[in-house]
């Protein structure tokens, strides 16, 4: 099962196992990651499920959709250029070891 | 057990005020209280990705059962609450057991309205608002072929798309000249029409029900005052709802149309809070008191509660939005239009990429969405810091919203000057 690994704010690294096809929101949810609020429950509504991808993923992953990049523009903590919602994000086998560090806030 | 927060109602109001209030650092007991059997979940998916299918009860819970442990919330699921006793700030639940507080936060909802007519209470006559609810329409769809949705709002127009995408013959029944029209502009109510309609659901406006016939209990056919009649092996009543106020109102809370709360969501005593569907509350973007009934007012109002009860109390000033998907279309909306004096439109319904801009003189209050999420997104901001946009650059695609958005910000972060 792919691996992905939370970055909290401080700096703490958490990794986690998720199935093949869930979100990156859902599955931080399900383990209990502070950080991840996930408002709207994954409908791009609010911007509350926001963190910044590493780098050398974010170019992997399938690009944002305009109702995404919208929701980007209010998120709490201004948008960087690895920015994405977590919710919009499906795990796969190529993405294991997908790290992702969590904004200060999300609301 | 101890005094603390005492929140009743587990749904999205509840669920976030428990939440908020540990991660502001609360440290007294909380008791999260609430009469559904099942721990704390999502409602909007019960009328869009639930009954098609596609979002399990697992999917849609706020947050899984360990949550509550781990964040020490004592989550009383299935009790009910029968009392509140303000003078010994305690209430009562059903079993006769008393549970003191310090605070108590009422996220108490909602109830659906009961449809008053002959025939509401045959079987085959369903509502949508819990979990419950949610698994028997399910069920009931499967086996149904023809559907009558009696209201023409969102969750009408909502369940109306899942039971035509599941291949049921669906009719929509609305008793006003138009559909949502209380909550948005006629360009809006047509565009949802012509969508419904071109997917094979009939739109009926103007329909009075009279009575629902049956056979052996079961309902059979929708009748309206004007004689036409609609065949329907399933009627889903969508008339909205009602606000829970009975516990408030018996304690001596003030209630009007919802419990009566202040900016800072305290009602007229002041250890005692209301949030959600189920407040009434003064918002600075309708000028006036509303009760809201979204997610994003559930969500804000337990924030802001939260924070008032670990100790920096502040007033609720979050801009309202809300949405509603139907069939592949989602509509967005930010702001309150009630009370808008002029509208004008940004693209068009032909494309399927449309917003509209409500003014009130010369204020913008509100932005409805189709297709067009940036108006939406950069809308929010836009209406919450009181931009200066005209009717005339609403309309005008050539102003672009964003560039507008970041010198009002700037102009905000300088000093003022002149």
């Amino acid at each position: 099962m792919p691996k992905v690994i939370y970055v909290s704010a401080k700096g703490d690294a958490r990794e986690v196992d998720v199935p093949v096809g869930t979100t990156v929101m859902a599955a931080a949810l399900k383990n209990g990651i502070d950080g991840i609020v996930a408002e709207c429950g994954g409908v791009c509504m609010c911007s509350t499920c926001h963190v910044f991808v590493d780098e050398n993923f974010f170019g992997r992953l399938p690009p944002a959709q305009d109702t995404e990049e919208a929701v980007l523009e209010i998120a709490a903590e201004e948008r960087r250029p690895t920015s994405r919602l977590s919710c919009q994000i499906k795990v796969t086998d190529e993405l294991d070891g997908l790290t992702v560090r969590l904004p200060e806030r999300q609301r | 057990m101890g005094a603390g927060t005492v929140i009743i109602g587990t749904g999205q109001a509840g669920f976030q005020t428990a939440a908020s209030l540990r991660s502001e650092g609360y440290e007294e007991p909380i008791i999260l209280i609430g009469e559904e059997p099942q721990i704390p979940y999502q409602r909007p998916p019960l009328s869009k990705g639930f009954p098609l299918g596609q979002q399990d009860f697992e999917s849609i819970q706020l947050r899984p059962e360990r949550f509550y442990q781990d964040h020490r919330i004592d989550l009383l699921a299935g009790k009910k609450v029968t009392a509140i006793g303000r003078d010994k700030k305690q209430i009562r639940l059903e079993s006769g057991a008393r549970i003191p507080y310090q605070k108590l936060v009422l996220a108490v909802g909602a109830r659906n309205r009961k449809l008053g007519v002959e025939g509401a209470a045959l079987e085959g006559v369903l509502y949508l608002r819990s979990l419950e609810e949610a698994i028997a329409l399910k069920d009931r769809l499967q086996s149904s072929r023809e559907i009558v949705v009696i209201g023409g709002g969102f969750i009408g127009l909502e369940i109306a798309a899942v039971a035509r995408t599941l291949g049921k013959s669906v009719t929509v029944l609305e008793a006003l000249p138009r559909l949502m029209s209380r909550v948005v502009a006629p360009v809006i109510s047509n565009f949802f029409r012509d969508l419904h309609t071109s997917r094979g659901v009939k739109i009926v406006c103007d329909a009075q029900v009279l009575e629902i016939s049956g056979e052996n209990g079961r309902a059979q056919n929708v009748k309206l005052q004007d004689g036409t009649a609609y065949p329907a092996d399933l009627v889903i009543v969508g008339i909205g709802v009602v606000p829970n106020v009975e516990l408030a109102q018996a304690a001596g809370v003030k209630v009007a149309n919802g419990v009566v709360v202040n900016e800072f969501l305290e009602t007229n005593d002041a250890d005692v809070f209301a949030i959600g569907d189920c407040a009434e509350h003064p918002c600075i973007f309708a000028s006036a008191r509303v009760r809201l009934e979204s997610v994003q007012n559930a969500a804000d109002q337990a924030q802001r509660v939260a924070t008032t009860i670990a100790g920096r109390r502040s007033s609720y000033r979050a801009l309202p939005w809300f949405w509603s998907d139907q069939f592949d279309i989602k509509l967005q909306m930010a702001g309150i239009s009630q009370g808008h004096d002029r509208i004008v439109t940004r693209g068009d319904a032909e494309s399927h990429k449309l917003s509209v801009f409500y003014f009130k003189g010369e204020r913008l209050v509100a932005i409805d969405s189709i297709n067009r999420p940036l108006d939406h997104m950069i809308g929010r901001k836009l209406i919450a810091g009181g931009a200066p946009l005209t009717p005339e650059e609403a309309a005008d695609e050539s102003v672009d919203l964003r560039k507008l958005e970041h010198e009002m910000a700037q102009r905000r972060t300088e000093p003022a000057s002149s």
